[in-house]
């Protein structure tokens, strides 16, 4: 393995690690805020007891997250320090903003977790209130600095110096928008469907049936209405990204040839020698559509763009459609879900919807970081999108090979921990929040 | 707005040392913990940092922001010649962060606790053991930018004795904050004692390290001679240091632990100024005799000005609240 490829697979890593550890740090706060909410105000005690337990997971999650983060903060240097060279002074605001978000999160969990029945209920009520907003500021900013990276802006590249820079037009750069709010219903969706999962598995499973149904309707309602926002959101992220980058667009459709109108490719098997797609369904003018607001818009193609600026565009075109899929399939299951509540039916008689939720466990990840690929593989060769290639900013120190299998290995073992603990958290709740168990049936009657 | 960013890395680092620091001293102290008294250790332990420990590991975060987007020289320079080092310290800060939290969390306390623990105080030992090793590289003047091969660009540069001493003195000033800091959050007499027992131990060690840094630099050239005697503020702080610690021990001996963790971090804050202040604004030593200084790397006028506003707004944000959670958990239980 070369060190760039070395290089850019520990990035992928520790990047991949990172975004599905924090996404769940940022959005079970606010889960947790409202079940205490729920506690405070009803005092009904199954709430305490899912304020708790769900507390756990953030403590387990904010720590591999906050610690996959500080990871990063040196890898951007220890893999690129040509990037940040020049980057860094350029795109630093927004990350100079999320040390303050991101410590804020940290005071405010260390008040959370340690404050049961030493602060006054409401005042540690807010500081799990704190924890998720700050939470997801960090999120939006860290999403800034690396829509800068899509996007530059501020400052003005001139004979290969980087001059005339503003920090603050850097970080409202075109596409923070866009991808910040992508994201952010992103990590509610997944992290919502894997919780309502875990829980709808539990209830399948009949153990501490209120318990899990309580927690359940939580999550559920946060994944569902961010699902079916979803759309709406990568809609604008298809027409910004079709603006400011055609090539991205175009390897994540394999738009070999500019054509007008362009059609919508759904699936697929792409050539990369020959450039073509086999076996994909076709629908005409909907790229067009998709980019342009207008069924017979041209749609430029990589014809029109040099050679050696082309992204994988296998690799970007599958990514995408793993993530339109699955977004398309969550879609479904709210609507199933929404369904049901409209008609006042009680989800507990029908094991075939939680079946379809303890199915949707993963998939909100897998899209995830799908569409991430395609953000950061899409953006090749540049690391400053038509500024710096990517190839001219990695370490000239060689062996990079290694420091990649031995962070491989690192994160492998984090991830079976984690998974490890959670599984026993789940296997505690009967004995440990001892609340005499409601059975499915009872309850449903 | 030079002076609020250079205020801030320096408060940043000094914090860093002295309550992240204090944080890892506590998994070195139970590294060094009979085994029958571990549990308790470990128990006073959890109940004094578990709050605060998170906020604690956000100075380094602080630290490395600021360095990257004021100093991006310097942050590039480091993260190039000395990626070996920073590397192993981050794998440190890993596996003590999750293994801290981990062995809290666990639903279930049987075995896997003590792979947690061993996790937990190895790494609370190599952490700061290569953190100082990152410290006395950065002044050690062992970092060669010309080297071609890759031993001497990217092993000697931070392999060497004087960096190796900074490391080992790190360790034990860490363990030392600890205990102090322990000493003042025990409530059995039991358990004061054998936390004095501690601060006295790596005091000790301390000050034997702090020889051997001296004498690595002597062999190695590293002029820290000439940077603690020869500048008045430098000399000054040493003699406070001195005066401090004999008042320390006096007061460690005599059972009064009132104003012992004013005193500790009294002095690790004189040695971090003896250290520094002669050689700065000067932050790194190349081997060629070049050094990278503060204001000769720093980024353009209006990034430095937003990244002093950013600070300045997010320490107003962010003190209180901090103050508040000292404040609030250091207050003890019936």
């Amino acid at each position: 393995m070369d060190d760039f490829l070395a290089a850019r697979s520990q990035m992928a890593l520790s990047l991949g690690f990172h975004i599905i550890y924090a996404c769940i740090g940022m959005v079970m706060p606010f889960f947790m805020a409202v079940s205490h909410y729920k506690w405070l105000r009803t005092k009904n005690e199954v709430y305490r007891d899912i304020t708790k337990a769900w507390s756990k997971g953030v403590a387990i999650f904010f720590a591999t997250g906050a610690v996959s983060g500080t990871m990063l903060s040196f890898e951007l240097g220890l893999l690129w320090p040509k990037f940040m060279e020049h980057a860094g002074p350029i795109f630093g605001m927004p990350f100079s903003l999320e040390g303050t978000a991101f410590f804020i999160e940290a005071i405010a969990l260390g008040f959370f977790l340690y404050g049961w029945n030493k602060l006054n209920k409401w005042f540690h009520w807010f500081t799990g209130v704190v924890v998720g907003v700050s939470g997801l500021a960090s999120g939006i900013l860290v999403v800034a600095a690396n829509a800068w990276m899509n996007s530059p802006a501020g400052f003005d590249f001139v004979n290969g110096e980087y001059l005339n820079i503003d920090p603050i037009a850097a970080m409202f750069n075109k596409a923070w928008f866009s991808q910040a709010l992508h994201m952010c219903l992103a990590a509610f969706t997944a992290t919502g469907f894997a919780v309502a999962g875990v829980h709808a598995l539990m209830i399948l499973r009949k153990q501490n049936a209120d318990f899990h149904y309580k927690a359940f309707k939580i999550a559920v309602t946060f994944a569902t209405v961010c699902a079916v926002l979803q759309p709406i959101s990568g809609d604008i992220s298809a027409k910004d990204v079709a603006k400011r980058q055609p090539a991205k667009l175009a390897a994540m459709e394999a738009l070999y040839e500019t054509q007008k109108p362009a059609p919508l490719l759904i699936g697929g098997v792409v050539n990369e020698k020959d450039k073509t797609v086999k076996y994909a369904l076709e629908i005409p003018g909907a790229l067009s559509f998709l980019a342009y607001g207008d069924f017979k818009s041209e749609v430029k193609g990589l014809d029109k763009i040099p050679a050696d600026e082309h992204p994988p565009v296998a690799v970007t075109h599958y990514a995408f459609q793993i993530m339109v899929g699955i977004g398309s399939l969550l879609v479904l299951i709210s609507l199933i879900y929404f369904a049901l509540l409209l008609r006042k039916k009680s989800i507990l008689d029908r094991r075939w919807v939680l079946k379809l939720f303890v199915l949707a466990i993963p998939l909100g990840y897998i899209a995830l970081e799908a569409g991430w690929v395609v953000t950061e593989v899409g953006r090749q060769p540049w690391i400053i999108y038509g500024v710096m290639r990517t190839r001219d900013a990695v370490t000239p120190m060689p062996g990079i090979a290694w420091s990649f299998y031995l962070f491989s290995v690192i994160y492998a073992s984090l991830n079976v921990i984690v998974i490890f603990l959670l599984y026993r958290q789940i296997k505690m709740v009967p004995t440990l929040y001892s609340q005499p168990a409601v059975s499915t049936q009872a309850k449903a009657n | 707005m030079d002076f609020v960013i250079i205020i801030f890395l320096c408060l940043a680092i000094l914090l860093y040392f002295l309550l992240g620091g204090a944080d890892f001293g506590a998994g070195i102290i139970e590294l060094f913990t009979s085994q029958k008294n571990r549990s308790k250790t470990r128990k006073t332990m959890n109940q004094a940092i578990g709050p605060v420990w998170e906020a604690n590991h956000m100075w380094l975060i602080i630290t490395i922001v600021i360095l990257f987007v004021a100093f991006p020289k310097i942050y590039t320079t480091m993260s190039v010649y000395l990626h070996i080092p920073l590397a192993i310290m981050l794998i440190g800060i890993i596996a003590r962060g999750t293994a801290f939290v981990f062995r809290h969390y666990d639903a279930v306390k049987d075995q896997m606790q003590e792979v947690y623990n061993k996790i937990f105080i190895y790494s609370s030992f190599i952490t700061p053991l290569f953190l100082g090793i990152i410290a006395g590289s950065v002044l050690s003047g062992k970092i060669d930018t010309q080297a071609t091969d890759f031993v001497s660009a990217y092993v000697y540069s931070w392999l060497n004795w004087f960096s190796i001493a900074v490391g080992l003195f790190t360790v034990t000033l860490c363990g030392f904050l600890a205990a102090i800091y322990l000493i003042g959050e025990s409530k059995a007499d039991e358990d004061k004692k054998r936390f004095i027992k501690k601060a006295e131990f790596m005091n000790v060690g301390a000050v034997i390290f702090g020889a051997m840094v001296f004498t690595a630099a002597y062999f190695e050239d590293v002029p820290l001679m000439t940077w603690v005697f020869q500048n008045d503020v430098a000399l000054l702080a040493v003699i406070l240091a001195s005066l401090s610690l004999v008042l320390l021990w006096y007061l460690l001996l005599k059972g009064k632990t009132k104003v012992l963790r004013i005193l500790a971090g009294f002095q690790v804050t004189m040695i971090l100024v003896a250290i520094s202040y002669a050689h700065f604004p000067n932050f790194i030593r190349l081997k060629n005799g070049d050094t990278i200084s503060l204001y000769e790397t720093m980024a353009p006028i209006k990034t430095v000005e937003s990244l002093g506003w950013a600070l300045v707004l997010g320490s107003f944000l962010i003190l209180p609240f901090l103050g508040y959670l000292f404040y609030k958990f250091q207050q003890k239980e019936e």
